[in-house]
């Protein structure tokens, strides 16, 4: 593992199959009625957000806090975030009192990966969503998901996802969702299909390591997972759709839509979702939708994160039963 | 001012000849020209070009003197070589109006480090609506013959159609910052491949070259004639090779950094590769490398552009765009120019002082080196290799892409009208 974790390209196929089995460790923790671990004791995190995102933040101070990590939760959006300074100015403050990590949230692109490689900080940094890059908790949460309700829960220990089937809907030219899926799938060994209208893929996506459909129709019987991304409705005013209507009919998931998957076939989302856009509420409500569970899995996701990347060498689980136990 | 003989140096990289400079002009070029009365400056090995001309130099003063001065500016313009440079109208008030320019004018010849020619602006405030005075910055004292919005696209086809055809009256010309603004909202860097993967804003080639589709059009149809800013692309390559053919009066630029980086040095997130246009790809470098060997692109020149630390300090989309050039432009030639064998030095003289003086009418420079024109000179010493620090630089700014980078050539002397500016790499 890397000191930080700003992409999930960064992960190696061994990497995250560990992140993935770590994690299946930390959901154990949680069903227990003592949902605390000593692993981070005396060590100060910090979640730095400049942009709004209560969910992911909630979610990783969560998984902080289970860990015993003292946590620091530094909002700067507001802030003059486009005069740039600002991120640097901040990471100093955060190096000055001696933080371990930082979990950054930023509307720029390259901004975690600019805080981790610019000698501003020594502390490790945790990428939580950068502009339109990446957002790698999220891809892994998505794929510690798909490895369960695909593979199983104990099955899937040590497993990756070789040879699933994986679609991703919508709009892929603005989701750092997107990227940092197809990323971490393909090293993980599924096949990624990205279905969007053209206007919504990125012009050099030829180099993508998946396939793109304009057809959704045509991909859904040969889907193991159907990820739904979040399309904003102001999209359609810089003429990327012509109309909400038009969007939902040709790339939005509905009952009969769903019905052309497989029986075993799931639907995911990243949240939040626009039900009536790309999702209908019958579709969302289904038990083959898992949002509820992926919130739930990005907490042991993030945990895993950070145990890994701050907890050193000892065993996370096992040495904490035994110190709790004491 | 008394005598200079530079002795034994590769005029143009010829043969081996003496140089003597007697007070502003070019006294005599030959072999075994007499020192009696004169300082010598021993130049075997190197080479003697006509002073440098930059068609393309931000000098940020008025209003950014943080980043730049006059002063600061024409003195890095002197370390690099150059003898005579263009100063870009978006300064602060914007160079439109024949105040500000003689005030730029003014301030480069009390320097003396050299020449500075003001461009003017094509619009009011760069804002793309309304002629500037044009005809009054030509009559002003300092003689404007070049209009340019740069920094920002005359995108509206009637106003550079008027600005084309009003320039004409006095013989300037439009150089034109080729950036179709709907189609780069938002743009951060080329869009490609890297971009793709990068999540930043695309700005496309088709940007670039539809403006300058329309622009040699333009000038077809008006008959004047247009100068292209920065040209990028392989594409505008194609463009300004067909528009040539068809004999339409298109005058073109590529700076040194286009002929160097593409796109994946944007990978590691540092704003000091953020510039505009942006960087391209490989196949793009070397289609540029190409247009200028074979003179479809007829001039380098620098766009230099310095900001502050602060503004290249901070995330990639916060920072400016732009990269000092003056210092390192004709090292970065060498190496992509002159060391892969597609120019040989009277190539570089050409690209970098004749045809630039001629499209700027720059009068006394991009002269031939033989008796009788004015010394404006540049000695290089081309053996040289070494990396790029910033710390020596004499522009007030630092933001370089090549820091560290191992560089060929060395400017070790300029003259400009027989006045020494740069001894041995130093500034007098
Ligand atoms: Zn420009």
């Amino acid at each position: 593992m890397q000191r930080h974790l700003i992409s999930a390209a960064d992960l190696t196929r061994d990497d995250a199959v560990l992140i993935l089995d770590t994690a299946e460790e930390m959901a154990r923790v949680a069903d227990r009625p003592i949902k605390k671990l000593p692993t981070l004791r005396g060590r100060t995190i910090v979640n730095l957000f400049f942009e709004d995102s209560t969910r992911t933040r909630i979610s990783f101070e969560a998984a902080e806090k289970r860990l015993s990590a003292d946590v620091i939760n530094f909002t700067a959006k507001g802030s003059s975030v486009s005069k740039g300074e600002s991120l640097k100015d901040t990471a100093q403050t955060l190096e000055a009192m001696g933080v371990d990590a930082v979990v950054i949230r930023h509307g720029a692109s390259g901004a975690p990966y600019r805080l981790a490689n610019s000698g501003w900080i020594d502390a490790a940094v945790i990428n939580a969503g950068d502009g339109t890059h990446q957002h790698p908790t999220q891809a892994l949460l998505d794929a510690f998901t798909m490895r369960r309700r695909l593979i199983g829960r104990d099955a899937g220990l040590g497993q990756d996802l070789s040879g699933k089937r994986i679609t991703i809907v919508g709009d892929v030219l603005h989701s750092r969702v997107a990227r940092s899926n197809v990323d971490l799938l393909h090293t993980l060994g599924a096949e990624v299909t990205l279905v969007a209208p053209p206007t919504l893929v990125p012009v050099g996506v030829g180099t993508w390591p998946c396939e793109v459909s304009y057809d959704l129709d045509s991909v859904l019987p040969k889907s193991d997972a159907v990820m739904m991304l979040r399309v904003q409705r102001e999209r359609m005013n810089a003429a990327f759709f012509p109309t909400e209507r038009e969007y939902s009919r040709r790339y939005g998931l509905d009952g009969e839509r769903m019905a052309k998957m497989p029986g075993h076939a799931i639907v995911m989302h990243p949240g939040p979702m626009v039900r009536g856009m790309e999702i209908t509420a019958e579709v969302a409500d289904s038990d083959r939708c898992t949002v509820v569970e992926q919130v739930a899995n990005g907490v042991s996701i993030r945990m895993a994160v950070l145990y890994l990347l701050l907890g050193g060498n000892e065993p996370a689980v096992t040495n904490a039963r035994t110190n709790e136990e004491k | 001012m008394s005598k200079i003989l530079i002795r034994g140096a590769k005029v143009l990289g010829g043969e081996p000849q003496d140089v003597l400079i007697d007070g502003e002009v070019i006294e005599a070029v030959g072999t075994g020209l007499s020192a009696e009365g004169a300082e010598v400056v021993e130049a075997a090995g190197k080479v003697l070009l006509p002073g440098l001309v930059d068609l393309h130099t931000h000098l940020r003063e008025p209003g950014r003197e943080d980043s730049e001065t006059v002063l600061t500016g024409t003195r890095a313009a002197a370390s690099g070589g150059y003898t005579a440079v263009f100063a870009m109208a978006n300064t602060f008030p914007v160079a439109d109006t024949a105040g500000v320019v003689e005030q730029v004018y003014r301030l480069g010849q009390e320097h003396g480090y050299c020449d500075v020619q003001p461009i003017g602006a094509v619009t009011v405030g760069l804002e793309g609506r309304k002629l500037a005075e044009l005809g009054a910055m030509h009559e002003s004292a300092a003689g404007v013959t070049v209009f340019s919005d740069d920094g920002k696209c005359v995108d509206d086809a009637v106003i550079m159609r008027r600005a084309l055809e009003y320039v004409k009256a006095f013989g300037g010309v439009v150089a034109q910052h080729a950036q179709e603004p709907r189609l780069t909202e938002g743009a951060q860097m080329n869009e490609g491949i890297v971009s793709a993967e990068l999540g930043l804003g695309g700005w496309p080639a088709v940007a670039e070259e539809s403006i300058i589709a329309r622009d040699v059009l333009l000038a077809e149809h008006v008959g004047s004639r247009v100068h292209i800013c920065h040209l990028s692309t392989a594409g505008s390559v194609e463009i300004v090779r067909w528009a040539k053919s068809r004999g339409i009066a298109v005058t073109a630029e590529v700076t040194p950094h286009h002929l160097l980086l593409t796109d994946e040095l944007v990978r590691t997130y540092n704003p000091v590769y953020k510039v505009n246009p942006p960087l391209r790809t490989e196949r793009d470098v070397h289609a540029l490398r190409e247009a200028l060997a074979d003179g479809t692109i007829d001039i380098v020149a620098t766009d230099h552009a310095p900001h502050p630390h602060e503004d290249k300090d901070c995330e990639w989309a916060a920072a400016a765009m732009g990269m000092v050039g003056l210092e390192t432009a004709l090292s970065v030639v060498q190496e992509t120019m002159v060391d892969t064998g597609l120019l040989d030095w009277a190539g570089v003289a050409d690209r970098m002082s004749v045809k630039p003086a001629q499209i700027g009418q720059a009068t006394g420079h991009g002269r031939p080196v033989s008796a009788g024109e004015p010394a404006n000179l540049t000695l290089v010493d081309t053996e040289y290799r070494g990396q790029v620090d910033p710390a020596g630089f004499a522009s007030r700014s630092r933001n370089t892409p090549y820091q560290g980078r191992e560089l060929p050539g060395r400017v070790t002397h300029t003259w400009l009208r027989g006045k020494a500016t740069l001894v041995d790499g130093k500034l007098t």
